[in-house]
């Protein structure tokens, strides 16, 4: 081993690790590399991460603003100038969609920085202190679960009203359930081990329990459903729009572009299918991802 | 509805005396427990309504109304009263069926569900028909298969399914099929030269039409069906052959398959006539869920094919901002998730004789 430690990849490799930082990067180091072995995994996260630089460098890559309209240049099909071609209102679709993806990305990361800590703090109380705690938290839970998501969203955003930031909040109302149910399942199982029992006798709070020992436990699991629900997610925020409901025009939402791509999309379909393609696209990227990611940090299922 | 609230009234901790079978008592905690769902189904509902920023008085009366008139409203609403009285005024309605008027159709939203839905259960059920014919047989092979070609095929065709906005399917295949191609029916249940032709009796237009023996509106009907109820049996159909793949596997790895299998049976007859059986009691579960969430997709689906359904009817209620018909949508697909849970669950323990 000591002629293999002076290389980064012997110090990856090393039997026994020297510190809980080593431990972690080499955790990393191993999961990288089974998540190599999964193609159709990598595909998804380099999808992923292409959707992530186009919407960084969006101003760069789009050759107008997502407004910019020009109404001699209406309805154009899909050329060398216009590769995704104009809408209705002489805008170009390649720079909508290029802009598109800041929202799309906005609305999922903000569902997933509000639901994932509700779902882990339910999840967690409810399953670490049992009782009626656990009873009436997983009561409300399975009220939640009992709709399907789109129209509990449906419903939150017809009392909201529409609008991005009320579409976010719609859509993590039904998003951190099943994060509260698995994040319960997995404070179920490390609850009554030694080293919870351990923590206790040195006299640590429940706070600290659940947050110093029960929640790191959780994480992975965690973020694999995450990955998995942020298709869905994607998908009913593209829903939400498409119903006038989330992004309002002339925000170039995905969902909302296919919304009023609708009444002109008999003479030009690229209207329909370009926005379309783009929500595919990213949802399929997130459940690819989502896949490998599960294979990778949760062997245990499938 | 009336039969969970029984059981709710039962107190749950009763001892149960020994001469009930022994299946009795978790099915009355279930029941106990789906009663409690249900409460808590019409608290979201009721606290969904209070949210709304919308005046409902105003929203009745209009702006121009006399304080007079403004007034009296408000109290035939009941909204001067303690806020717990209200709720049990609207639990009250709510289980009588009475879920108001909707403001913008005129009607009583009861009437107008009566008259939507049957137009969404029609393509709810083509659609699960799709799912289960095509979605069973493809699982059970994919599942023998298991790492062929087909295996993974199944597996990504399945994939796209979960992926794909079904509302954009609905987009594409009108462009492709219907303007393009022509092959297709448009959006509407009818062409406009046959709507009326039939009397509505089951509210099915196939029915309907077969009843009285009117077969070319039963064509015509059939031909606007086929490309939603595809489109949406798509997306269960994923489901239903991801699941079938998994349960399948599961059995055709255990030890009585190779005996049979050594027995000298087909391996055909295994599949079919063992293993297959063994996973009927799950896959009747997994196809009441599917089921359920066909409303979910009928949403969309039908506000892209104009189909005159439930999903239209709740998505244009949400666009005039009439909560009345909103929250009686929502709350009778929550009553309707519940019950196909319960219901699937029941199913489980009748007829799995594993579970006893």
């Amino acid at each position: 081993m000591s002629d293999n430690s002076s290389t980064l990849r012997g110090w990856l490799r090393a039997e026994v690790t020297t510190s809980p930082r080593h431990a972690a990067l080499q955790r990393f180091y191993f999961g990288w590399l089974r998540l190599k072995g999964n193609p159709l995994a990598l595909f998804g996260l380099s999808v992923l991460l292409f959707l992530i630089v186009v919407a960084i460098l969006a101003p760069v890559i789009a050759p107008v603003g997502f407004n910019d309209q020009s109404l001699t240049r209406r309805l154009l099909p899909p050329s060398a100038e216009h590769w995704f071609g104009t809408d209705e209102l002489g805008r170009d679709v390649f720079s909508r969609i290029v802009w598109g993806s800041r929202i799309t990305l906005y609305i999922s990361c903000l569902v997933a920085i509000i639901a994932a800590p509700v779902g882990l703090a339910v999840g967690t109380t409810a399953g670490y202190f049992g009782g009626w705690t656990d009873t009436v938290l997983m009561r409300v839970n399975d009220i939640f679960l009992s709709f399907p998501g789109l129209i509990l969203a449906l419903a939150f955003v017809a009392a909201l009203g529409p609008g991005i930031e009320n579409a976010v909040i719609a859509i993590a109302l039904t998003a951190w359930p099943p994060i509260a149910r698995l994040a319960r399942a997995e404070t179920l199982t490390v609850r009554s081990s030694d080293y919870i029992a351990a923590v206790r006798i040195q006299g640590a709070s429940p706070a600290r329990i659940i947050l110093k020992h029960i929640v790191p436990m959780c994480i992975p699991s965690v973020v694999v459903r995450i990955t998995l629900n942020m298709a869905g997610i994607i998908l009913t925020a593209a829903g939400l729009g498409f119903l006038g409901l989330g992004a309002q025009p002339p925000l170039p939402e995905w969902g909302a572009m296919l919304s009023t791509g609708r009444q002109s999309m008999l003479q030009a379909w690229w209207l329909a299918a370009i926005p379309g393609l783009a929500i595919l696209t990213t949802s399929l990227a997130f459940n690819l991802f989502g896949d490998g990611l599960r294979d990778v940090l949760d062997p245990r299922s499938e | 509805m009336a039969e969970p609230k029984a059981a709710a009234g039962q107190p749950p901790a009763a001892a149960p005396s020994s001469s009930l079978p022994r299946w009795v008592r978790p099915l009355l905690r279930q029941l106990a427990s789906v009663a409690v769902t249900l409460l808590g189904l019409m608290a979201l509902a009721f606290f969904i309504g209070r949210m709304l920023p919308l005046d409902p008085v105003i929203a009745i009366v209009g702006e121009q109304a006399e304080k007079e008139t403004y007034d009296m409203v408000y109290r035939q609403l009941g909204l001067d009263r303690p806020l717990w009285q209200q709720f049990l005024f609207f639990i009250r309605d709510m289980l009588s069926g009475d879920f108001g008027n909707a403001l913008f159709t005129g009607n009583r939203v009861a009437d107008d569900l009566k008259r939507v839905f049957p137009a969404t259960i029609e393509l709810a059920t083509f659609a699960i028909m799709i799912g289960v014919g095509i979605g069973v047989p493809v699982g059970v092979l994919a599942a023998v298969y298991r790492d062929s070609p087909l295996d993974h095929s199944v597996r990504f065709i399945g994939l796209l399914g979960y992926s794909s906005p079904t509302f954009w399917l609905g987009l594409m295949g009108l462009i492709v099929f219907y303007a393009w191609l022509d092959l297709v029916g448009g959006p509407g249940r009818l062409d406009v030269s046959y709507i009326d032709m039939v009397e509505p009796v089951t509210g099915l237009l196939t029915v309907d039409a077969l009843l009285v023996g009117e077969y070319d509106v039963f064509w015509n009907t059939l031909s606007h069906m086929i490309l939603p109820g595809t489109i949406l049996g798509y997306s269960s159909m994923a489901y239903i052959s991801r699941m079938t793949r998994s349960f399948m596997l599961e059995q055709l790895g255990q030890e009585y398959v190779t005996a049979a299998r050594v027995k000298g049976q087909s391996k055909w007859r295994v599949v079919w006539r063992h293993a297959f059986r063994n996973i009927l009691v799950q896959l009747i579960t997994v196809i009441a869920l599917a089921y359920a969430f066909l409303l979910e997709g009928a949403v969309l689906t039908e506000t892209v094919f104009a189909w005159p359904g439930f999903g239209r009817y709740l998505t244009s209620g949400i666009l005039a901002g009439d909560m009345n018909a909103v929250l009686a949508c929502v709350l009778i697909i929550g009553v309707i998730f519940v019950a196909l849970n319960l219901l699937s669950d029941l199913l489980y323990r009748l007829l799995d004789p594993r579970t006893k």
